[in-house]
C-alpha cells in the first residue's frame, strides 16, 4: 500500500482540486468491472451516479448473502459438532 | 570493480540524461506499483488465499463449538458471521481501512464490554438534523447522497475521501465475493458429509 500512501499524501497536500479527474475515471472503471450488473450490460456510457447505486446494491446484497450462509452454517454446525473428526477431514477436503 | 561502476555513475550525472542507478530504481518502483496494483486485483480470487480462509474458518468454528460444555451446542448465526467476518478482516493484514477498522472495533469491544455505542450518536446527529432547514436539506445533490450511502456500507470510511472510498469499496467487494464463495464451499461440504454421516464410520470408533 505504499504506493497508495504516497498518492493520497501527494493528491492531499495541495487544493481538493489536485485529485485528478483520470485518477477518478480509472477508480470508477476498475469499481465497475466488478459488478456484474453492469458487466452484462455492456455500454461504454455507465454514468458515475449508476455506478455507485450498483455498488452500494452489490454490497448489500453480498452482505446479506453472508449472513444467509452464516445462517445455514451454523445449522449444518451444530450436527458435526460431536466428532473431531469430521472437522479434520472437512479441512482436508478443503485443502485439495 | 566497484569504484569503476561508481565513477562511470558519477561521469553519467553531468549529463542530462538519466543515470542507470536513476533508471533501476524508477523501474524498479514503478514494477513495484505494478505488482502492488496487480497482487490488490487478484489477491481475493486466488485460489489459494480462498482455501487458507476456509481452512482457518473450519478451525475457527470448531474450536468455538467444541469449547461449549452443553453437548448439543449450538453455534449462534450471529457468531458465525462475526468469526467470519473477523477472519476476513485479519486476512487482509492491515492493508485496508475497512479491515482495520473491522479489527478495532472488536478490540474495543472486547476491552469495554459495558460501553454501549448508542449512548454517544444520537446526541449529535439530533442537533445537526434540527438545525438544517428542509429546503436546504434537499439540495444536497443525488452522487453526494449515494457517496455518503457508500461510506456508510463500507466500516471505518464515513469520512474517507472520494478516491480513497472508491479503492476501498474495490477491496471490500473483492473480499465478500471471495468469502461468500468459500463459506459456500463450506456448507456444501457440510451437507455432503452430513448426508453420509449415518453411514460414516469414523476411525476412531470403530464398529465392526
Amino acid at each position: 500500500m505504499s504506493s497508495r500512501r504516497s498518492r493520497q499524501s501527494s493528491g492531499s497536500s495541495a487544493a481538493s482540486s489536485r485529485i485528478s479527474d483520470d485518477q477518478i475515471i480509472s477508480l470508477v472503471s476498475r469499481l465497475q468491472q466488478l459488478l456484474p450488473e453492469i458487466r452484462n450490460t455492456r455500454s461504454s456510457k455507465v454514468s458515475a451516479s449508476k455506478v455507485l447505486q450498483e455498488t452500494c446494491n452489490y454490497i448489500r446484497n453480498l452482505n446479506k448473502e453472508v449472513d444467509d450462509l452464516s445462517d445455514r452454517l451454523s445449522q449444518l454446525l451444530a450436527t458435526i459438532d460431536s466428532d473431531s473428526a469430521e472437522a479434520a477431514i472437512i479441512r482436508s477436503l478443503i485443502m485439495q | 570493480m566497484a569504484s569503476s561502476s561508481i565513477s562511470n555513475a558519477e561521469a553519467n550525472t553531468n549529463q542530462p540524461r538519466e543515470t542507470k542507478f536513476e533508471k533501476l530504481t524508477k523501474r524498479g518502483r514503478e514494477n513495484q506499483a505494478k505488482e502492488v496494483t496487480k497482487m490488490e486485483k487478484t489477491r481475493w480470487t486466488s485460489d489459494a488465499e480462498q482455501q487458507n480462509y476456509s481452512v482457518k474458518l473450519v478451525e475457527a468454528l470448531s474450536q468455538r463449538s467444541h469449547g461449549n460444555s452443553s453437548p448439543a451446542a449450538e453455534v449462534s448465526h450471529v457468531a458465525v458471521r462475526e468469526t467470519a467476518d473477523r477472519l476476513l478482516a485479519v486476512a487482509a493484514k492491515g492493508r485496508t481501512r475497512w479491515s482495520r477498522s473491522i479489527v478495532m472495533s472488536r478490540l474495543r469491544l472486547k476491552l469495554n464490554p459495558n460501553k454501549h455505542k448508542k449512548q454517544k450518536k444520537p446526541k449529535v446527529a439530533g442537533d445537526m438534523r434540527s438545525k438544517k432547514p428542509v429546503a436546504v436539506a434537499k439540495k444536497i445533490p443525488a452522487v453526494e447522497r449515494k457517496v455518503r450511502l457508500l461510506g456508510r456500507l463500507v466500516p471505518g470510511c464515513r469520512k474517507l475521501s472520494f478516491p480513497n472510498l472508491l479503492g476501498e469499496a474495490t477491496d471490500y467487494i473483492a473480499a465478500l465475493e471471495m468469502q461468500v464463495r468459500a463459506m459456500t464451499v463450506l456448507s456444501g461440504l457440510l451437507t455432503g458429509t452430513e448426508s453420509l454421516a449415518p453411514q460414516f464410520d469414523p476411525l476412531g470408533s470403530g464398529r465392526s
